[in-house]
């Protein structure tokens, strides 16, 4: 008889994550968990400044306290060339300034003591005599004629551009814009936010003098990168690093980068020859760990009359910070922001971006962004609304004039990528049925009696998922495919490794299933694990959705690498030729004689007791997994909100998210992520924001100031789906860690703009904060939100 | 966290905490914690020395005197007043702010007379006890005085507490009449503190205001007294031209910075709205009782 393959926990099944049962009984095993004897720990002194040249710096008084061991200086690790390193992106980041400090948080010493408390001690007691510099804390002041420059370390560099970036074709959409009926424009600004990882950065480095190897336990999304960056900047052969990434209490893309934390605690380690243990407070975190977003806008539509959109034209500028260090592929300047406008039909695209320098902390790409797609499809559906609006058309109506139809697939987007498969219209329709369109002017008409104003709000795309097949991804060159190894015993239990790493999306749940659904393996009887170097095959780590798309594949492929071998066993076992074996799920039996079969398990006790002649014993393979193509899940979110006009207050009336990530391994694991990914949806247009004063000050560098939205205010969530397999992915998944983040804030947004537009308010910048809400509907006009922050 | 180096004291009565406090340099009450630790968690409070208040018994009380005054002991939580069965009907307006400060989590252990003592000026329930006319009760080596809490906040963060003195409780003063009132707060969200709030208490006889106050949070370097504002109030019957008026003196006697949370003007203008709703409230209220 057929196994039931929801009852094996295989594709489709909502088991419950294998890895709560630690994590709930407080038993996770998290880098601050490591105790290794004689470890030292450390602590870093950051810049209170955001820009000012280091005139000297005093140590001695924190080498006086009894317990510090070590203090760490620019000038120190200058004399072993470690003072700067290179960042993912080709540029230089400092590890501990030496000439200036170009942030406010930036590392300046590092002190190593014999706890906690005394490393903090000595941090208190370095005295550094700062030369303040005027402080740039937007593009604008960057790209001032008299602005200082900021990176005058870099011999070539002569202003504040890190870059200028162009895609898609410059001429053919002038020409579009030059013959439209119409042309709308949008100019906005997405403001800068960081990921809350409740577990921030950290490291314990332990170099052994004795073996020559340095092993690391470290907060990384991605080890396998950071072995080979660390190999490459601290000059010690990649087989004697070990990278562990234990337990991580969330990523969110703010643990993919190398920080200079993690490099000074092995320096510290090779020079005392003890571990050195580093764990960064969540206000270093939040001041100069990678972030997302601060991006500008000035957007253009192409439009024709009857709501045709005919050509894109995007000008974008991106604050990096004070180095560019965006962990994304090096082809791509600004990331994939360019997939912008994929799920509609639109001839001709033209996209431009500046990037700059400023006296911020470093980053760009964190925050479930997946490489800028968070950016993109906001851009995207702010300007399709706004275009509704100028040619005052039904937005729903407008969209479904300009979506992709059903039959287009494989459909080239404006700027080039080619989307997969998609039921772009259903997905828009389930969610207009489910949150009851045709009635919403009723309520609106309702609420305006109250005195209240009422919005609704719609954000469809599709972004691309899955980075990505290697002739066009890789990160400083190392193509960016993923593995997984499989090693089933002889019992018919498994241990599966893969190059990707969980930071609470589930892999130990959901790789499971995945070899259950091909091998007929109870998921029970297989544990995963992920993130030792010198375990785990070589992968380039989980961010960007990228896991299920392209770890996920490799653990298919991996589980079919087996059945094929399994498959010879059981045609010796059952004493017939290979042809004649047919496969059920968990079972080879006989063509024609399905009572005469062998289990999946029966075979794993043959490869090690009866393998036939002149095959290898074992029952065990890898697969390196390069993907044909990007993954391109669908999603249409819908928001109400009621505005309270005496205070610019909104509250979110409901939500309806009509999610399209192709098969759902576990739907309550899928769920989970969608949820999750629309509470922060809801936090940025709402409320978080990371904003810096005209000084260079950082607001928001404590969960006072930098807001998570809790349960209390956190609106329910109405979840609906559509399945399109994903045509070229083995079991036809496509992702879904971060699409919520990415479409959910424009629908939001996109709500109270609806409701605001009747007096003239076009754009307002988030966070929609009660005050700029109000202040749109008093003056009637815009409220931009870049920084600095006004003080009056 | 990582504090700088401190001792801990828990005495378990209060002459004992006094002998400490005059004793002991540098030393600081502990009462919940939920301002000071944080404080010391960022080394922006270092004290040499901390006095835990928590193991003194019988300070935990809230209750209504037979005079018609109403106490609240030095470690009463802010949970017990959310959660009292007699706070609404003695004190409207602490009942209503009451869910409004901090989030559940601190208010099972912070205090209420720890947050006045603590004079932040986001503080909810200093507004609230000045719109009463409340006093804290401080004891030293020498005794206890009684010290309105307009005085007894002296500026940001500053009280004119001593060294060695303890609040250790906090009074109201009988209504004159029936006493009505309400708190709104603006929060970005759960937890925060406040962008701008308004504490309005009414003593109402008859359809008449016998007294008012109106305290002011978020709005200025300390808690506001919105003295000239509540004073306009006392006398009417609340009629739409005295409302308004209030209102706009209340605006006036706030002095705001713009910041994140929102311009200076915006502020004064979220305080004017909220002191006409809960005016409106309050009238609505006494509508469905008649
Ligand atoms: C996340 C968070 C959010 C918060 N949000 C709000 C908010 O929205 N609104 C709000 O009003 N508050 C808020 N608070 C502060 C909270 O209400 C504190 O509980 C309160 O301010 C202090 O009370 P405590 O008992 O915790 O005092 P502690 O922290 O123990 O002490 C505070 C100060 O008062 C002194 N002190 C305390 N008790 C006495 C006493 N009996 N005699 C003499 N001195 C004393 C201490 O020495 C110290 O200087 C928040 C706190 C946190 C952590």
């Amino acid at each position: 008889m057929a196994i039931d393959e929801v009852k094996i926990g295989g594709l489709g099944a909502s088991r419950r994550r294998v890895e709560d049962n630690r994590f709930i009984r407080g038993k996770g095993n998290y880098v601050d968990d490591v105790v290794l004897p004689g470890m030292l720990h450390m602590e870093i002194l950051r810049s209170p400044l955001a820009h000012a040249r280091i005139k000297s710096i005093d140590t001695s008084a924190a080498y006086a306290i009894p317990g510090v061991r070590m203090v760490m200086t620019g000038e120190m690790m200058a004399a072993r060339n470690l003072a700067w390193m290179p960042t993912l992106s080709y540029d230089t980041q400092a590890v501990l300034a030496t000439d200036k400090v170009r942030f406010q948080g930036q590392e300046v010493c590092a002190v190593i003591a014999d706890d906690p408390y005394i490393a903090r001690d000595g941090v208190e007691a370095i005295v550094v005599d700062y030369e303040p510099l005027a402080p740039i804390v937007n593009p604008e002041q960057a790209l001032a004629p008299d602005a200082p420059l900021i990176r005058d370390d870099k011999v070539n560099q002569t202003n504040n551009v890190v870059f200028d970036w162009e895609v898609g074709d410059r001429e053919g959409t002038d020409r579009v814009f030059a013959e439209a009926d119409m042309v709308s424009e949008l100019e906005l600004h997405y403001p800068r936010s960081h990921p809350s990882p409740i577990e921030a950065c950290g490291s314990i480095a332990d170099y052994d003098r004795a073996t020559s190897k340095l092993t690391v336990y470290m907060t990384s999304q991605a080890p396998h990168i950071v072995r080979a960056a660390v190999s490459m900047v601290a000059e010690i052969p990649e087989h004697m690093i070990r990278i562990i990434s234990p337990d991580l209490g969330g990523g969110f893309g703010n643990k993919v980068p190398v920080y200079p934390g993690y490099v000074i605690s092995i320096l510290a380690s090779i020079l005392l020859e003890r571990p050195v243990k580093w764990i960064e407070d969540k206000t270093g975190n939040l001041i100069s760990t990678g972030f997302g977003r601060d991006v500008y806008l000035k957007g253009k539509l192409a439009l024709r009359k009857d709501g045709k959109i005919l050509g894109v034209r995007m000008d974008t500028v991106s604050d990096h910070g004070a180095f560019f260090a965006d962990a994304q592929p090096s082809k791509f300047k600004i990331g994939l922001i360019h997939s912008a406008f994929a799920c509609y039909d639109i001839p001709t695209a033209y996209l431009t971006n500046r990037g700059v320098y400023t006296n911020k902390s470093p980053g760009g790409v964190a925050y479930r962004c997946s490489f800028r797609v968070t950016e993109a499809m906001f851009f995207q559906e702010r300007m399709v609304q706004a275009a509704a609006d100028d040619l005052g058309m039904d937005q729903a109506e407008f969209r479904r004039i300009n979506l992709v139809k059903d039959d287009d697939f494989p459909k080239r987007t404006p700027f080039g990528f080619l989307t997969d498969s998609g039921q772009y219209e259903k997905c828009l329709q389930v969610g207009l049925d489910a949150i009851g369109y045709d009635d919403f002017q009723n309520q609106k008409a309702e609420a305006a009696k109250r005195g209240r104003l009422l919005g609704l709000g719609i954000s469809t795309m599709t972004e691309p998922l899955g980075a990505g097949n290697s002739r066009e991804y890789d990160i400083l060159g190392i193509k960016m495919f993923d593995s997984a190894e499989l090693r089933v015993h002889m019992t018919g239990k498994a241990i599966l490794r893969t190059g990707a790493k969980s930071q609470g999306q589930g892999h130990e749940t959901t790789w499971a299933q995945i070899v259950a659904h091909e091998l007929g393996i109870p998921a029970e009887d297989i544990v995963v694990e992920e993130g030792d170097t010198d375990t785990a095959p070589f992968g380039m780590g989980t961010y960007a959705s990228r896991s299920t798309p392209v770890a996920g594949a490799a653990v298919s492929m991996v589980s079919r690498k087996i059945r094929a071998k399994a498959r010879k066993i059981a045609a010796h076992l059952l004493e017939v030729s290979d042809e004649d074996i047919e496969w059920e799920l968990g079972r080879f039996y006989v063509r024609g004689a399905p009572d005469r079969g062998v289990s999946i398990q029966e075979c794993a006790m043959a490869a090690y007791s009866n393998v036939p002649d002149g095959m290898e014993p074992g029952l065990e393979n890898n697969a390196y997994y390069d993907p044909p193509n990007l993954t391109w899940p669908f999603a249409c979110y819908i928001a109400t909100v009621e505005i309270d006009p005496l205070t610019g207050v909104w509250d979110v009336i409901r939500v309806v998210a009509v999610d399209d990530c192709g098969v759902r391994i576990n739907p309550m694991i899928v769920e989970g992520q969608i949820m999750g990914g629309l509470t922060e949806a809801y936090a940025m247009a709402n409320m978080q924001f990371i904003t810096f004063d005209e000084d260079g000050n950082c607001v928001g560098s404590n969960y006072m100031d930098y807001l998570l939205p809790t349960a209390w205010e956190t609106p329910g969530f109405e979840l609906h789906e559509v399945v399109t397999p994903c045509p070229h992915h083995p079991i036809g998944a496509k992702g879904i860690g971060e699409c919520a983040t990415v479409g959910g804030p424009a629908a939001f947004v996109n709500a109270v703009m609806d409701a605001l537009k009747d007096i003239g308010v076009r754009n307002i910048d988030m966070p929609l904060l009660p005050d700029r809400v109000y202040e749109a509907i008093q003056t009637g006009s815009d409220v931009s939100g870049h920084p600095p922050v006004k003080n009056r | 966290m990582y504090p700088s180096r401190f001792r801990y004291e828990a005495p378990t009565s209060i002459e004992e905490a006094i002998a400490l406090l005059s004793s002991l340099e540098d030393a600081k009450v502990l009462a919940g914690g939920q301002s000071l630790i944080p404080m010391m968690k960022l080394r922006f409070a270092n004290p040499a020395n901390l006095v835990d208040i928590n193991n003194i018994p019988d300070l935990g009380y809230h209750r209504a005197d037979s005079d018609g005054s109403f106490r609240i002991g030095a470690l009463c939580r802010h949970a017990d007043l959310e959660k009292s069965k007699i706070l609404g009907e003695h004190q409207p307006l602490l009942a209503a702010a009451a869910p409004l400060v901090a989030d559940p989590i601190v208010r099972t252990r912070g205090t209420f007379v720890g947050s006045v003592c603590h004079a932040d000026p986001q503080g909810d329930w200093a507004s609230c006890m000045v719109a009463l006319g409340g006093s804290i009760v401080a004891q030293g080596p020498s005794g206890k005085r009684t010290i309105p809490v307009k005085d007894f906040v002296s500026g940001p963060f500053t009280t004119v507490l001593a060294h060695n003195e303890i609040a250790v409780e906090a009074v109201i003063p009988p209504a004159q009449g029936t006493r009505t009132g309400g708190y709104l707060k603006l929060e970005r969200r759960v937890g925060d503190f406040a962008t701008a709030a308004a504490a309005v208490s009414l003593d109402m006889s008859d359809g008449v205001v016998k007294d008012a106050g109106i305290g002011l949070t978020g709005v200025g370097a300390q808690t506001i007294n919105a003295s000239e504002a509540a004073e306009a109030l006392i006398g009417s019957r609340l009629e739409d031209d005295v409302v308004e008026r209030a209102a706009e003196l209340a605006a006036a006697a706030t002095s705001p910075r713009g910041d994140h949370r929102g311009s200076a003007d915006y502020k004064r203008h979220i305080i004017s709205t909220f002191v006409s709703r809960i005016i409106a409230n309050v009238q609505r209220a006494e509508m469905q009782v008649a």
